[in-house]
């Protein structure tokens, strides 16, 4: 009888729901999508303005309007503080109607507003940040982390360079939890490949002069030294390994390079170097009519995070209008069900723990005799497929 | 007797404030009012520049936010141990400050804060740059739940104006004169037979502490510690708030708080954002060259000059 | 290989040669800051926002007027200095009776304003500035590999150091300086523009930042915040050698270098941490600095 009566509960609950499905049924009468990027830091060039700009031609794209309700954009700067972005982002869910948080870039950041929106159960869109830790120890059924992750990285550089026999590798890191962990993924590909790290060293943050980690990368005979670090430092790293003669003597493999850094060296310094990328916007050419419209509104091509920005709005766009909501669990779960189909996701879905695996790149950056214009900047070498290139699903990260 | 009818008015103001405006918003004016009150309480009544006091607010909340996420102990205790945590620090590193004035009290004091910043930055229960994320806010007294704004708003509006108070306190002791003493003629109170280092150690304990139950409170407000409390540039934010309001009053570090936490918020929206670096500086630039006496200096000045 | 106590000697020599080339970018911005502050007790924290005003000049310059490295490097370093020299007339004038610690803040607001208006100009990624051709390539030592651009470093900001050194302390105009700045009044009564001599002084002591910046442009990358982070690095350095000796500066920046350099060998995590600490230690044994003078 008991059981009986849970059943019949149920099945009334599951009409309930659908029928409230049915109805447009949308909070505040509004769509809110909230980006928060870093404006004026140093992940800027990366997701900052260029952020708000992808989604804002997501929106236009899509027609402005969702289940014949308006679609409203806000945006603030996280300065690169976890404390400043969680309070913005709690702020948003909590008195200002925001439905769904994008942009997203530095990992520490990302974490800390993980934490809000879950427990206000609302959708993270992870476009730029690299921690694996959305997916993994910190995985929550309200994340979705689009663009890229440390493990694809690794997965895409290191693996073929270990296979085709470098197997010696020091690291260069920047020391704090994004550098770590690249190191500590890219170290167990190595080793799983029958490589060895033979050194590393822990680089401050904003270290200007590298030339001191340079020497001991030099020192400690390694085949390759990869650059587990990011944006300014891995520019610095670089052109002080190029100065001293280090990218003569054995490979350099920089582990996490965006366009605007790669813009930012000089092509005989950088030439030839591979890197994996997410996104290139000269793949073809519905990457190329995209980025065209992006260059015309914000005056640089677009990074990977912009390109991943506006592929995972518009995949959530899409994902309201199905469900008729703006529910998060209701468009959570079309948006895991449907797969994400557009000029950035190609081979692509969104895996139940929230990741979105699609086709990553292995590219070199371009040589100065390839160099057309400033914006071609990476020769694609190989796709990379989605299963390859990012890690297996934990089975405690397994939401439906 | 004018005075406290204003008192009350302004306590009524901070009761009925939550409804009216978003709450977190106003407990972050009050964590910073706090902290800028508690710095004041040195610049502005020993005359004592601390350029690293952020040091004193990222402790008291590393402090907390690690016990209530690993230990389970109900929030005021967990704001007693951080603030106390803070005075401990302070009683150290004031010990070794006082003997320094001017441009090098401040230069030991930021060096020795950033001392500290490379313990938490390194330290493995501080989380390094992520910092110390998802702490909760408990239950106050083990039965008031704190997770609910409102509450942790009157929470914190009692921290504050228990803070508050005894900043007044202080300086309208007789312990407050002779620090003002020391500001004026440090020369004058020492042939009075003060002991100087002694009354300068024991203001920079209190304003250590006080910064520390303000880091505190702000890290369960937000239930989140990081870095950015212990950066040097917070100790320059600091500044600004009590510069801006005007250092040596009572009321200028809450004006010059309130003001600073509006401005970041409004520009941290938007297309502003860009521009934060470029408004901060010139509000520093204006308030040294045209208000060194600060918001409410001035007001204090136009009172004086047509009133009495 | 040598070694000595299980270190490598080679090795280390090779960290102590960046450390000193390192140590000789702290020297020029701290010998900047000493005499700004030893002369004129003005405590200016804009001059890390004008070392990277000299770095964007030198780019601004190569990409719009074609301007190359060597003509930058003496025409950027002047402009720098003219800025140094408006702002000192129009923002730090009018404060010189007051605190010293609001030349502290109001130089602070000043750098902030800068940093802003680059980062929103040119954004925060850095730009490239090539080593000039003439210094390119390097010279293969017994321990290492050192980059010609690299030696220049020590070469040229030796040069600049010990000649302004000598400027202040051996030479007649050094000497009017020093009085000036000692007994306006004095000095203002023997026929001496003291106010000129004061502004052009703090044009020189920015310009010494804006020269600095020039030489960083090839080996760091040129961007905003590069200044905000090496500047409490100098000012710490300044504090050390004592506020205000010009000796003191220049030999303590060179110091500094080279222990950080081997912080970075020994303990890297700790490398932009030790400066504070060497800081703390000398301030509690030596107040005045190391080679400043009890007040």
């Amino acid at each position: 009888m008991k059981s009986m009566n849970k059943t019949l509960l149920s099945a009334a609950m599951a009409v309930a729901m659908t029928t409230s499905v049915a109805h447009a049924n949308v909070s505040d009468d509004k769509v809110k999508i909230g980006v928060l990027a870093d404006m004026g830091g140093v992940y800027a060039d990366v997701c900052g303005p260029g952020c708000v700009t992808a989604v804002e031609m997501a929106v236009e794209d899509f027609g402005g309007k969702v289940l014949g309700k308006p679609i409203e954009i806000v945006s603030a700067d996280d300065q690169n503080k976890p404390d400043v972005g969680s309070a913005k982002v709690r702020e948003w869910v909590e008195s200002q109607g925001v439905d769904v948080v994008t942009g997203l870039v530095a990992s520490s950041v990302t974490g800390a507003v993980t934490k809000v929106t879950t427990d206000n159960k609302k959708i993270a869109l992870i476009a730029a940040s690299a921690s694996n830790a959305f997916t993994t120890k910190a995985c929550s059924p309200y994340n979705a982390h689009w663009t890229y992750n440390v493990v694809a990285l690794a997965n895409g550089t290191v693996k073929p360079m270990v296979q085709s026999g470098k197997k010696k590798w020091f690291f260069i890191t920047a020391d704090y939890a994004f550098g770590h962990a690249l190191e500590g993924v890219a170290s167990k590909v190595i080793k799983s490949e029958g490589g060895e790290v033979v050194g590393a060293v822990r680089a401050p943050l904003g270290t200007t002069d590298f030339s001191s980690y340079i020497l001991q990368a030099q020192a400690s005979g390694a085949d390759v030294v990869g650059l587990a670090n990011a944006g300014a430092d891995f520019v610095n790293s670089l052109k002080t390994a190029a100065e001293f003669g280090l990218t003569e003597m054995m490979d350099v493999a920089g582990l996490l390079v965006f366009t605007p850094n790669a813009q930012a060296l000089d092509p005989a310094i950088a030439g030839g170097m591979k890197t994996t990328t997410g996104f290139y916007w000269d793949r073809d050419a519905e990457a190329r009519e995209w980025s065209a419209r992006f260059k015309e509104r914000h005056g640089k091509i677009p990074a990977m995070p912009h390109a991943g920005a506006y592929s995972a709005t518009m995949h959530y766009l899409n994902s309201v209008k199905e469900a008729g909501t703006d529910d998060s669990d209701a468009v959570m779960k079309v948006m895991k069900a449907n797969k994400p189909n557009d000029f950035f996701a190609k081979n692509a879905y969104l895996r139940a723990d929230g990741r979105m695996v699609h086709d990553m790149y292995l590219v070199n950056i371009t040589k100065e005799s390839e160099r057309k214009t400033s914006d071609n900047i990476f020769n694609i070498e190989k796709v990379i497929p989605g299963d390859q290139a990012f890690a297996p699903m934990l089975p405690e990260c397994e939401f439906k | 007797m004018k005075i406290s009818k204003f008192n009350i008015a302004l306590v009524g103001l901070g009761l009925v404030a939550p409804l009216v405006l978003y709450p977190v918003f106003l407990m972050k004016v009050l964590c910073f009012a706090l902290f800028a009150s508690a710095f004041n309480l040195l610049l502005g009544f020993v005359g004592l520049l601390s350029f690293g006091h952020a040091v004193f607010l990222g402790t008291g909340g590393y402090i907390t936010g690690y016990l209530m996420m690993n230990t389970g102990i109900t929030p005021e205790l967990g704001i007693l141990a951080g603030t106390a945590a803070a005075a401990i620090l302070g009683a150290v590193y004031g010990k070794l400050a006082v003997k320094r004035e001017g441009i090098y009290f401040a230069m030991v004091t930021l060096a020795l804060a950033q001392l500290m910043f490379f313990v938490y930055l390194q330290a493995p229960f501080t989380g390094g740059e992520d910092g110390l994320q998802g702490v909760p806010r408990g239950e106050l007294f083990g039965f008031i739940d704190l997770s609910d704004n409102m509450n942790m708003y009157y929470f914190v509006f009692a921290i504050f104006l228990a803070g508050f108070w005894l900043i007044n306190r202080t300086v309208h002791s007789p312990f407050g004169q002779v620090l003002k003493a020391i500001r004026e003629n440090e020369a004058r109170a020492t042939s009075l037979g003060y002991n100087v280092n002694d009354y300068k150690w024991v203001a920079f304990v209190i304003s250590a502490a006080l910064a520390g139950m303000a880091g505190s409170t702000k890290t369960l407000v937000f239930q989140l510690a990081s870095l950015t409390d212990v950066h040097w540039h917070m100790s320059g934010e600091v500044v600004l708030m009590t510069l801006l309001g005007g250092m040596g009053t009572i009321f200028g570090p809450f004006v010059g708080a309130a003001t600073i936490v509006s401005i970041q918020n409004f520009l941290s929206g938007g297309e502003l954002g860009n521009y934060i670096h470029i408004i901060m500086g010139i509000i520093f630039i204006v308030c040294v060259l045209a208000f060194r006496s600060g918001i409410v200096g001035e007001i204090q000045k136009v009172i004086k000059r047509n009133f009495s | 290989m040598a070694t000595f106590l299980g270190i490598n000697l080679f090795a280390l020599s090779g960290q102590l040669l960046v450390g000193l080339i390192n140590g000789s970018f702290y020297a020029l911005l701290s010998l900047g800051l000493a005499i700004i502050f030893g002369l004129l007790k003005i405590i200016n924290f804009a001059q890390g926002a004008m070392y990277m005003l000299g770095a964007f000049a030198a780019f601004l310059a190569l990409q719009y007027l074609g301007m190359n490295y060597w003509f930058a490097l003496i025409f950027v370093p002047l402009a720098v200095g003219a800025v140094g020299i408006l702002m000192e007339r129009f923002l730090i004038r009018p404060i010189a009776n007051e605190d010293h610690l609001y030349s502290l803040l109001l130089t602070f607001g000043f750098a902030l304003v800068l940093q802003g208006l680059f980062t929103h100009w040119f954004g925060s990624s850095g730009l490239p500035y090539a080593i000039p051709d003439e210094l390119k390539g390097g010279t293969r030592l017994p321990f290492m590999y050192l980059p010609n651009y690299r030696a220049w470093i020590i070469v040229a900001s030796l040069i600049v150091c010990v000649g302004t050194w000598w400027m202040i302390e051996k030479t007649k105009l050094g000497a009017y300086l020093r009085a000036g700045t000692e007994n306006p009044a004095l000095m203002q009564a023997f026929g001496i523009n003291v106010p000129l001599m004061v502004t052009l002084t703090f044009g020189f002591g920015v310009a010494l930042a804006g020269f600095a910046g020039v030489m960083a442009a090839p080996v760091y990358s040129v961007s905003p915040e590069m200044g905000s982070n090496i500047l409490i690095v100098v000012f710490a350095i300044v504090v050390i050698g004592g506020m205000g000796s010009i000796g003191g500066a220049i030999l303590t920046g060179l110091a500094m270098g080279v222990v950080e350099g081997l912080t970075k060998y020994f303990y890297p995590e700790a490398s932009t941490t030790v400066i504070f600490f060497v800081m703390v230690i000398v301030l509690l044994l030596k107040p005045a600095g190391l080679f400043g003078k009890e007040a």
